[in-house]
Formats: structure tokens, C-alpha cells, sequence
């Protein structure tokens, strides 16, 4: 059940979707809309949570994990997708797993404008280095959406990157 | 001295294939990641293994690959061997990696100061900029700077011992261009023969 306090759930349930998915590695830049899912992350034993100074870095992290036989996920915002673009030649090319969860910003209800030129750019850059790109615009299409990409990334080798809605986010506030 | 060596043509200093042969004679079980260019003709050089992993691209990725590396195989020591520009533009990750600790992980730059694949320009290294300095204030468990085969000698000994944190060395060579020694190009062909050697089903 939604709280007002603890917030909504799915950051729950995609810790659950994660773990059930053997994820042991996450890496990711802060931001507002993960804020709830890096805190269960970083408070979990079982998994290696690295804060990065850019979103790159995650990209390859995850291919170095991936190499020592560990799966891995990537938290960022819409802005960071920019950050990763050639990096992302390194999952591309070595056909490394690679699920990336994006919250929008720029797109639904936003208040800053400097937002909204990377939030056009980030499903047609995804899609151009080669990541698929699957969005959910409420809390049980994400849940299914990060099953589906758990396993496209890491039982068929995909690039997947899971756009989460700014409208499922709600509006900042500040 | 300038000599007809060709590691070391006509630039004088310590040659970079002899430097990567002392650093890696007693290698171990250590799994290696290469940056970029000519550190990855370097280790090739020294004969290709099943525990190298060779980038051919993805600047500025080849230490935070040893960290993701690092993080899943915490028994076994990872070491990347890089060059100063592929490292410099990564520099942010070398605070990354300093925040997460990792025991098992070393860097070793391979520092010419120049940018060595695209026309011999100079790097900020060899403007004041210092590597290991860097990865000093980041809060690396050990850094330094070797300039000498002794010195390289020496490091690789250093290296052989465990640590308390990651560790940063740079070794300072010859800006040269020795022939180049190439690996296959194929990244999924070389991820699976590293997994493989690691005992993960290749995919």
C-alpha cells in the first residue's frame, strides 16, 4: 500500500524484481526519483553499491562485472543518458548485459527548462548507440517492464534501458 | 640515450615494452584489463592470455571495468594497465573508485605524456598534472611514480603484496611508438574466453 510517509511502493517491488533477477552490483548518480530504491540498495548486504561522479562510469562497471560473472544495474536521470553515449560502445560492442533505469525529467509537469533539451534527446541517443528502450508511465508497467529487461539484458545479452515516466514520478517539489 | 632499439627510437627514457615485461613477469593469477592504444599492444606483446581483457575503445573506461571486475571476484587480484590520457579522462573515476575501496584492485598508467595514437600530442601530464597525486588526495591506499627499470622492478614487487585500498603507480616512459602488437578486435570473442577462464558458461 502507497504511504505518505515511506512513499510508494514500486521501489519495493523493483528491489524484490532486482533481486530475484541475482543483481549484485548497483551503480548509479543520485537522484530524487531512485532516492528510495539506492537507500534499500545501499542497505543490502548482498549487493555492492558504487556512487558515481558520472553516469559513464556505471556503463563500465557493468561490463567489468559482467566479466568477473556478476550482474549489475545502473540508476541515473534522463540528463545522465547524455554522459554514457560512447561508453555505451563498450556494451554494444562486447554484447555486454546492460539494464539501465532512467527516471524523465523534462517531460511531464517540469519546473526547469535546462531539463527538457537532454529529456528529447534520451530515447532517440539510447536508441541510436544501439539500447533498447521500454517505458513505463505507471508503477505495474515499470514492474513488468524491469522483469522483461532483466532478462532480455542478462539471459539474451541485451543493452536495455527502462525510461521511467516523469507523470509516475509526480511532480518535484521544492 | 637515443639508441637503434626500436623500443626506445629516438627518444630517450625508459622503454615502454621493457617497463610492461618487468611490471608483468611475475603476473600470477592477477586478471589484467588494458586502456586504449598502446597499452593494449604492450600486454598483447608479452603474449596473449585468456585472463587479459583488451579495450579497444571506451576511453576513459579501463579502471572502472577493473573495478566492476574487482567487486565481483574480491579473491582474485585485478590490475589495469592504462596510458595518461585514456586515465585523465577519467579522473572523476578515480574518486569513484577510491569511495569504494576495493582491495584487490591496482592501476598502473603507462605515462608518455603524450597521446601516442593520434600524433604524439602532449597530455596534461606532462603539463604539471600528476597522476598519482591525484589518485593521492582521492584517498588511494598507495600511489607512485617510477622512472626507472629498477624502479618498475621494484613496483612490481610492491604489487605482488595485498593491500589495504585500491592503488594508483605510474611508470614515466619514452614517448615512442614501438611496432604494434595487436589483439583480436572481436570484444564478445575476448569477454567469453575471459569468462570462460573464470568458469562462466560463455554466452
Amino acid at each position: 500500500m502507497p504511504n505518505a510517509e515511506e512513499g510508494p511502493d514500486w521501489p519495493l517491488d523493483l528491489h524484490r524484481v532486482l533481486k530475484a533477477a541475482e543483481v549484485r552490483q548497483v551503480a548509479y548518480v543520485p537522484d530524487a526519483g531512485h532516492s528510495r530504491l539506492i537507500e534499500l540498495f545501499d542497505e543490502d548486504p548482498e549487493v555492492v553499491a558504487n556512487v558515481l561522479t558520472t553516469e559513464e562510469e556505471g556503463v563500465a562497471i557493468a561490463a567489468g562485472a559482467w566479466l568477473g560473472g556478476q550482474r549489475s544495474v545502473l540508476l541515473m536521470q534522463s540528463s545522465g543518458v547524455g554522459n554514457c553515449i560512447n561508453m555505451l560502445s563498450l556494451s554494444a560492442i562486447g554484447r555486454f548485459p546492460l539494464l539501465m533505469l532512467v527516471t524523465m525529467r523534462g517531460e511531464w509537469a517540469e519546473f526547469n527548462p535546462w531539463q527538457v533539451p537532454m529529456s528529447r534527446a534520451t530515447q532517440p541517443a539510447l536508441e541510436a548507440i544501439g539500447v533498447r528502450v521500454l517505458r513505463a508511465e505507471t508503477p505495474a508497467d515499470l514492474v513488468e517492464a524491469v522483469e522483461a529487461g532483466a532478462a532480455l539484458a542478462y539471459e539474451a545479452d541485451q543493452q536495455i534501458a527502462v525510461l521511467i515516466g516523469q507523470r509516475l514520478l509526480g511532480r518535484k517539489k521544492w | 640515450m637515443p639508441d637503434s632499439n626500436s623500443d626506445s627510437n629516438s627518444l630517450p627514457g625508459l622503454g615502454r615494452r621493457a617497463a610492461v615485461a618487468a611490471l608483468l613477469r611475475d603476473r600470477g593469477n592477477r586478471l589484467v584489463v588494458t586502456g586504449l592504444g598502446s597499452p593494449t599492444y604492450d600486454v598483447h606483446a608479452l603474449g596473449d592470455r585468456d585472463d587479459n581483457y583488451y579495450l579497444w575503445g571506451a576511453m576513459g573506461g579501463a579502471a572502472l571495468v577493473g573495478l566492476g571486475l574487482a567487486q565481483a571476484q574480491p579473491d582474485r587480484r585485478v590490475l589495469v594497465v592504462t596510458g595518461d590520457g585514456e586515465q585523465l579522462m577519467a579522473l572523476g573515476g578515480l574518486a569513484t573508485i577510491a569511495v569504494a575501496g576495493p582491495r584487490n584492485l591496482d592501476i598502473v598508467v603507462l605515462d608518455n605524456q603524450h597521446y601516442g595514437e593520434t600524433g604524439m600530442q602532449a597530455s596534461h601530464t606532462g603539463r604539471g598534472i600528476d597522476l598519482a597525486a591525484v589518485a593521492a588526495a582521492c584517498g588511494f591506499a598507495a600511489t607512485g611514480t617510477a622512472r626507472t627499470l629498477q624502479e618498475v622492478e621494484a613496483l612490481a614487487a610492491t604489487l605482488r603484496e595485498a593491500a589495504e585500498g585500491p592503488r594508483l603507480f605510474a611508470i614515466k616512459i619514452a614517448a615512442d611508438n614501438p611496432p604494434r602488437s595487436l589483439p583480436s578486435r572481436d570484444g564478445v570473442q575476448i569477454k567469453n574466453r575471459f569468462r570462460t577462464h573464470l568458469g562462466f558458461a560463455a554466452s
